[in-house]
């Protein structure tokens, strides 16, 4: 079956192209991107101005929760909010109950998965058995079954010779290590930045130098063994200096940096909702000079991919003491706007950079296909409506739990249509001109 | 049910009478109290501080409310003094600590909330470890919400006494200079203390070792240091913190003795103060770590006036909470 995506702007940087083109998906793939492609033979679906259509959105750090947590989220719910946020795919990880250590939990989160058939899954396994930082998971197990790139996320890897040796270990796969970067023995029992809010609003704050220790160590390690060393979720603006003078040594590191920390400070757990346990998250919400670093290193590329940390939790779990809550938030859904409305219509970035944070690099450090338009890539398509104004509701989110500082934020920018191999598996009802796409 | 005119234990009412209610629904921190509302619980705590001194000390202006004293943190000072303070103000109390409610049995603070609610109370004092209970409550319930004391946090009515103590031997707060020494990171008496006092135009300096001064504490309005002898000198109020004797495991400081030696308030420290300098401290005491014995029982203390101020202040915060007018104050 042959469909053709006319007209609309076309952002593919990984094919160098940004302009009005066709998009001709056959089947599951990509055919052609040109201007004027032959309609002949072709379902036609008109894309009018305004729209914008880029290779599948693929976040790279999501807590899809089964097998083990469903009452917050499973494999069929956060794959639904994946398409709904024009994500093509995610990675998940391994923080499961049992930890995805092992080929079975990775095989039963695919099956899960292909039953759902929704977003693209690709698990990521655990660095060490049970996450406890003592024994090496099964890498060779894991890598077979499906895995992508190896975490203890959650949590730090243990010790500075455990991550040495999963380096090592998984440098032979040639997959990344992803670390949760954070001294413990720093940070104690914190649940909020330290500094002034945390000061003001009584709560144990954890420093951004906790952070930076973690991201220095896996650098200079990455550096040791050669391996490829991926920062999850950073916040710190000590950590985007290490991550900047890592890069320029050579270091094999790569960043990622959640919406939330670049569009929120610690200010929000004082007002509106003073101790709101939705604006509790690790790494915390920091203060605005991280904030606005963490603006800069994407603007200036330092920063690889935005990723959501996508953290359900159910109601009851946040509806306590704000130091009793667990950390995290839900991203999926509120990921596109936030980053079209703070940073493209802020004018920080143009959409082709928006399109590597989203699409391009993710795919390329996770080594997995897509970020790309060019003929025979998988149809994975996100389609963008950059000027339609969206209201952010968590009731209304697909995800099984509504756990956003978000809610009631308008945004501009939203998801017009999600298309994975060739299947248009998500249409936002408000676009018109979309409506009979499907 | 007015008493008779003119009778001696009359409150006084020209103070009341422009004291009519706090427009609020709780009060859940200084921090958001404006200096009009800080002085009109003050004020009125002066009247109410003389139903104390009455031979019959009770009022009927809380008769028929019920007040709950929730408390998951053991306290039997501030407890007594809040309890004293709702009899006195003929109210109905009710008691719940830790370890006699179903709490122990998990049950969530919501929960626990939403039980208590059920049962109408008018108003709830909580006391609880974590900082932001009491905002957690307040979204729960419609029953006003009195913050005893959360975590790190706040503990209002505790900086409302030691105001009006400093009040009554200083006739003012402004322009004062009150030095605060101790542990500053973990003292929600010294959050309140702050918002109140540099609210109020005192000039506030903060002491303590570098570990346990909380991250931008200048932008608190405060002049924090670790040079105690600096903050002591030409002070008027010096308001001492309770060190607890567990920080000693979290590498703050190396021991007691040494905290005693480099911060504990001695006499010969106290001379660099005003001749006339007040001796606070919030309780309970640590003699010989942060405060000398002879400083403590000394001719500058007040720590016992502050224990007795509790009562007035709480029976203030209390009354002004419940929406008390000035008739049925005047009792
Ligand atoms: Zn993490």
């Amino acid at each position: 079956m042959k469909r053709l995506l006319k007209g609309g702007r076309v952002v593919d940087p990984a094919g160098g192209i940004d302009g009005v083109r066709d998009v001709l998906v056959e089947d599951d793939r990509i055919a052609a991107v040109g201007r004027d492609l032959p309609v002949a033979g072709a379902r036609v679906v008109e894309i009018p101005a305004g729209l914008v259509v880029c290779p599948g959105f693929i976040d790279m750090h999501v807590h899809l929760r089964e097998p083990g947590q469903e009452h917050k989220e499973t494999v069929a719910t956060g794959t639904a909010a994946a398409v709904a946020g024009g994500f093509t795919a995610v990675a998940c990880m391994p923080n499961t109950s049992p930890v995805n250590d092992n080929a079975n939990v990775t095989a039963y989160i695919l099956s899960r998965a292909a039953e759902a058939s929704l977003a693209r899954v690709y698990p990521i396994g655990a660095v060490s058995r049970g996450s406890k930082g003592e024994l090496l998971a099964d890498i060779a197990e894991l890598r077979q079954a499906g895995c992508v790139a190896i975490t203890d996320d959650g949590r730090p890897v243990a010790t500075a010779l455990l991550l040495r040796r999963a380096l090592e270990y998984a440098g032979m796969f040639g997959i990344p290590v992803i670390d949760h970067c954070e001294d413990p023995s720093l940070e104690g029992d914190a649940v909020a930045h330290e500094g002034y809010q945390a000061a003001a609003l009584g709560l144990r704050g954890m420093p951004g130098a906790g952070e930076a220790l973690g991201v220095e160590r896996g650098i200079l390690l990455s550096e040791l063994t050669g391996s490829d060393f991926h920062v999850a979720h950073m916040s710190a603006r000590a950590s985007l200096r290490s991550v900047r003078r890592g890069k320029e040594a050579g270091v094999h590191v790569t960043c990622e940096v959640a919406p939330h920390h670049f569009t929120l400070t610690d200010e929000a757990l004082a007002s509106p909702v003073p101790y709101d346990t939705n604006t509790k998250m690790n790494p915390p919400l920091r203060e605005a000079a991280d904030r606005d670093a963490m603006l800069s290193g994407i603007a200036d590329g330092s920063i690889d991919a935005i990723a959501t940390d996508h953290a359900p939790h159910h109601y009851d779990e946040k509806n306590v003491e704000f130091d009793r809550a667990p950390f995290g938030i839900v991203g999926l859904e509120t990921a596109v706007p936030l980053s079209l409305d703070r940073l493209v219509h802020a004018g920080l970035i143009g959409l082709p950079r928006l399109v590597e944070l989203l699409s391009v690099n993710p795919a390329r450090i996770l080594r997995v296909p897509g970020g790309t338009l060019a003929p025979g890539a998988p149809a994975d398509i996100t389609i963008l409506a950059p000027d339609r104004t969206v209201r952010i509701e968590a009731a209304a989110l697909r995800s099984r739990s509504k756990n956003t500082p978000f809610d009631g934020w308008e945004l501009r920018g939203g998801v017009a249509a999600t298309i994975v191999g060739g299947r248009i598996l998500y249409v936002n009802a408000a676009v018109e001109a979309l409506k009979d796409m499907r | 049910m007015s008493a008779p005119a003119g009778t001696q234990d009359e409150p006084r009412t020209d103070r009341i009478q422009a004291a009519t209610a706090l427009r609020r629904k709780d009060l859940l921190g200084i921090a958001e109290l404006t200096t009009e509302e800080i002085a009109l619980v003050l004020d009125t705590a002066e009247a109410m501080k003389e139903v104390g001194e009455r031979p019959i000390k009770k009022v009927p202006a809380l008769r028929g409310k019920t007040v709950v004293n929730l408390f998951f943190e053991p306290s039997t000072r501030t407890r007594t003094s809040f309890e004293i303070a709702e009899k006195r103000l003929s109210a109905d109390t009710l008691n719940i600590a830790v370890g006699t409610s179903s709490v122990v049995k998990g049950e969530t603070l919501a929960d626990t909330a939403l039980n208590l609610e059920a049962m109408r109370p008018d108003m709830i004092v909580l006391r609880h470890s974590s900082s932001g209970a009491c905002h957690l409550l307040s979204r729960i319930c419609r029953s006003a919400i009195i913050n005893a004391g959360d975590g790190m946090h706040e503990h209002p009515t505790q900086a409302l006494l030691d105001a009006f103590t400093i009040r009554e031997h200083k006739k003012r707060l402004a322009g004062l200079k009150v030095a605060i020494v101790g542990d500053l990171q973990h003292s929600r008496v010294l959050r309140s203390n702050i918002h109140l006092l540099t609210k109020m135009g005192s000039d506030v300096w903060v002491c303590g070792p570098p570990t346990l001064i909380p991250a931008d504490i200048g932008r608190f309005g405060v002049r924090a240091t670790s040079a105690v002898d600096d903050a002591v000198t030409g002070a008027d109020v010096i308001m001492l913190l309770r060190i607890q004797l567990e920080r000693m495991e979290g590498a703050y400081f190396p021991s007691l003795r040494e905290y005693f030696n480099v911060f504990g308030m001695t006499e010969a420290r106290l001379r660099r103060a005003k001749p006339d300098v007040i001796i606070m401290h919030p309780g309970p005491m640590n003699r010989g770590v942060e405060i000398a014995s002879e400083v403590a029982d000394g001719p500058y203390s007040v720590i016992l006036e502050q224990v007795a101020n509790g009562v007035a202040v709480r029976m203030a915060v209390l009354y002004l909470l419940a929406g008390g007018t000035e008739h049925e104050a005047a009792a």
